[in-house]
């Protein structure tokens, strides 16, 4: 580069010459070299800034280039990464305490037709009606013909019908995957697992969704990917089940009852064993709800979790216990009984109108079922006390155990809480709850006092428990339950070697209506625990209007009809659970009255 | 010197971008391989959640009664009653073996002996 010189010596003599200032020519050659500099460092400026840009741009093509084709493409199943959870089903299976399938998944297929694509319309209408025969010939013509080009002809079909289907030949029946739900145990446990149906269905793929019980309870987590398709594990025991089922279907129709529901419960933990409801239904078909008419005539409807009843005489046991815990009896203290009891207006009596009077003690008031002697006890306890009492044992609230259906369950309790209330209550009328609170509420008194809550997973955590009962009034209240059998209204209910002891109720059903109880139509309860010294399972047993029509005239009361289906529950389900009959044990302990 | 230089990198970059090549290849080769394998365990599942169905189908507990039902001839099976708990004092073992026999009797002899 040539550099011009500030001061070229030709024109500053020059200049001065011409006797003008040789700085002007200084200072007009600095200006031009500065420009001249200030040129070149702009352009490379620019320079810079382009190629800035041009990363930038780079960068930012390449991101939402990325973005754009991430968003467009198929999704893909990462297949170089080794370690993956693979998804394995839609919907987890649904297995019991030992692993057995209550419900799992099965891959089939549905069918549906494009008419556009069809042959012969008529043929493949004629044909599709001998495969399904519940389908209608003129039906299906005339939807092949109106002008729509997609139909779903089936749901769920299985390979024999698809093959079937397949050899009717035509291109306008066409096949789409399907995982469907499946019950190997058909009705078995109907009423805990509910059902599952489809949800938002496409030609590919439909969403399996659960409609009632467990299924829909626990839908988001069965439908959980994250749980890699572990089975969820039910409490319950299909052995047990089955057995206490079958024994409980015989019972029904012996004791010509409408419906029978039996639970049956771990007392130390709440687990629930097995829980049947009959009638029952097949969960594979699920029937579809009552439109009109009452809903617990349904098969649907799950008698022990929402079928609310008065429970009858199965409650003197609480008002009992609460008085002993109170410190106002104890087992041997007289109360008075003397029948029947005037109370304002009323008329409190016993069965029959007898009278087991005038003094009873407190364990008898249990072994004969007073209803005066329960109703003087729970005077004594007083509506507050009795009233809190039956709310820790959970009868005011609905039961938390994991059905979808429980919540919707609550116990009709009086509104205005009057003394007549106290006395009717404390024999079980007016109050009215789901037979699983009961079991709940005696498998507290079976477990020394400590409430438990009912529940079906097989791997629950008993939460922080609260004493409701001390550990002597729960050991006389089964003292007193287990004298009720030997000695008392369920003595059908002995099953030798396993020391059972109960509680019998009879309770005459409400008019629907209202106004009134029906004189021929009860609801017969037996709750139970075994063996009663240190029990283990409590089983509640209600049959919905029974009638022995065995005898001279029919008989309703608990003892002629729970009491001996429970009895034989015991007797088929206790040797399954490993329960060891004890023999030696079983002779109740007298008291012998001496002189001297 | 330079020249050699240039053609050791065009042959080294000619050996890489083949070495390239073959691993390229035999990666697409195993992706492809774990995507058959992926789709067979798939397969495989689906088969036995099929067969896990089928167990249970023939195993719940109506079949099996009434099959026990119909087989009682020759099974002779009743559900468990709670007298089948028996104590283990009442079972009869079978009685102990003999020690060995090491000075034997001849009764054969003795008999005709008396004879």
């Amino acid at each position: 580069m040539i550099r011009t010189p500030l001061r070229p010596l030709a024109r500053v003599l020059e200049a001065r010459e011409k006797g003008e200032n040789p700085d002007k020519i200084e200072r007009e050659n600095l200006r031009e070299r500065h420009e001249q500099m200030r040129d070149k460092s702009r352009i490379r400026a620019e320079g810079r800034l382009l190629v800035l840009g041009l990363i930038f741009l780079a960068g930012f093509g390449a991101i939402g280039g990325r973005m754009a084709t991430i968003s467009s493409a198929e999704p893909q199943e990462p297949v170089a990464s080794a370690s993956q959870a693979a998804i394995i089903a839609q919907r987890a299976d649904i297995t019991d305490r030992n692993g057995n399938v209550l419900a799992t998944n099965l891959a089939t297929h549905a069918l549906y037709a494009q008419p556009h694509h069809m042959i012969d319309k008529a043929r493949v209408a004629r044909e599709l009606v001998q495969i399904f025969p519940d389908l209608e010939e003129e039906a299906l013509t005339r939807r092949f013909s109106d002008g729509r080009k997609f139909l779903w002809i089936k749901k769920k079909i299985s390979p024999e019908q698809q093959q079937m289907v397949h050899d009717i030949g035509d291109p306008g029946l066409q096949f789409g995957p399907r995982e469907m739900r499946l019950y190997p145990n058909g009705a078995l446990a109907a009423h805990i697992l509910g059902g599952a149906s489809f949800g938002r269905e496409g030609v590919q793929s439909a969403e399996v969704i659960g409609t009632a019980g467990v299924e829909k309870a626990f839908d988001d987590y069965l439908r959980d990917a994250a749980n890699g398709g572990q089975p969820l594990r039910l409490s319950i025991d299909l052995t047990i089940q089955a057995a206490l089922e079958r024994v409980l279907h015989g019972g029904m129709v012996m004791m010509n009852a409408k419906g029978a529901t039996a639970v049956m419960m771990e007392a130390k933990t709440g687990k629930i064993v097995a829980m049947a409801s009959l009638p029952d239904f097949d969960p594979n078909e699920r029937p579809t709800p009552l439109t009109e008419g009452d809903a617990s005539d349904s098969p649907l409807f799950n008698r022990a979790v929402q079928g609310v009843y008065e429970l009858g005489s199965t409650f003197k046991i609480f008002t009992a216990a609460q008085a002993m815990e109170l410190g106002l009896v104890n087992a041997n203290s007289l109360v008075d009984a003397d029948a029947p009891m005037k109370w304002g207006k009323h008329k409190i009596k016993e069965f029959k109108n007898k009278n087991y009077g005038p003094y009873l003690s407190v364990t008898d008031v249990m072994v004969k079922s007073s209803n005066v002697g329960t109703a003087n006890l729970a005077l004594q306890i007083g509506k507050e006390r009795q009233r809190a009492f039956l709310k820790e044992l959970g009868f005011m609230s609905p039961t938390s155990v994991e059905l979808v259906e429980a919540p919707g369950a609550k116990p009709l309790t009086p509104k205005h809480w009057g003394d007549i209330h106290t006395i009717t209550v404390s024999y079980g009328h007016g109050l009215s709850a789901s037979p699983l609170h009961l079991a709940s509420a005696y498998a507290t008194i079976a477990n020394g006092g400590i409430l438990v809550k009912p529940t079906l997973l097989a791997d629950a955590q008993p939460t922080q428990a609260k004493r409701v009962l001390s550990q002597e009034s729960a050991a006389d209240a089964r003292s007193m339950l287990r004298q009720v059998v030997t000695r008392g209204t369920a003595s059908f209910g002995d099953v030798e070697g396993y020391a059972v002891g109960g509680k019998t109720g009879t309770a005459d059903k409400p008019k629907e209506r209202g106004g009134g109880y029906y004189d021929d139509k009860v609801i017969a309860t037996f709750a139970s625990m075994f063996p009663a010294h240190s029990p283990e399972y409590v089983l509640i047993v209600t049959l919905d209007e029974p009638e022995d029509r065995t005898g001279s005239e029919p008989r309703r009361t608990a003892g002629w009809t729970a009491v001996p289906v429970a009895a034989e529950i015991i007797r088929r389900t206790a040797p399954l659970m490993g329960l060891r009959p004890d023999f030696e044990t079983d002779t109740p302990v007298a008291l012998i009255r001496t002189s001297n | 010197m330079r020249s050699l230089f240039f053609v050791l990198s065009a042959l080294s970059v000619m050996a890489l971008a083949f070495w390239v090549y073959q691993e390229n290849h035999r990666t697409r080769e195993a992706l492809a391989q774990t995507k058959d394998l992926q789709g067979e365990i798939g397969q495989m599942r689906e088969t036995l959640g099929v067969l896990r169905a089928e167990w249970a189908y023939l195993n719940r507990p109506d079949r099996l009664r009434e099959l026990a039902a119909i087989n009682y001839d020759r099974l002779g099976l009743v559900p468990l009653r709670p007298e089948q708990f028996q104590r283990v004092s009442n079972v009869s073992y079978p009685a102990p073996d003999l020690p060995p026999i090491m000075v034997p009797i001849d009764v054969m002899s003795t008999q005709e002996g008396a004879q």
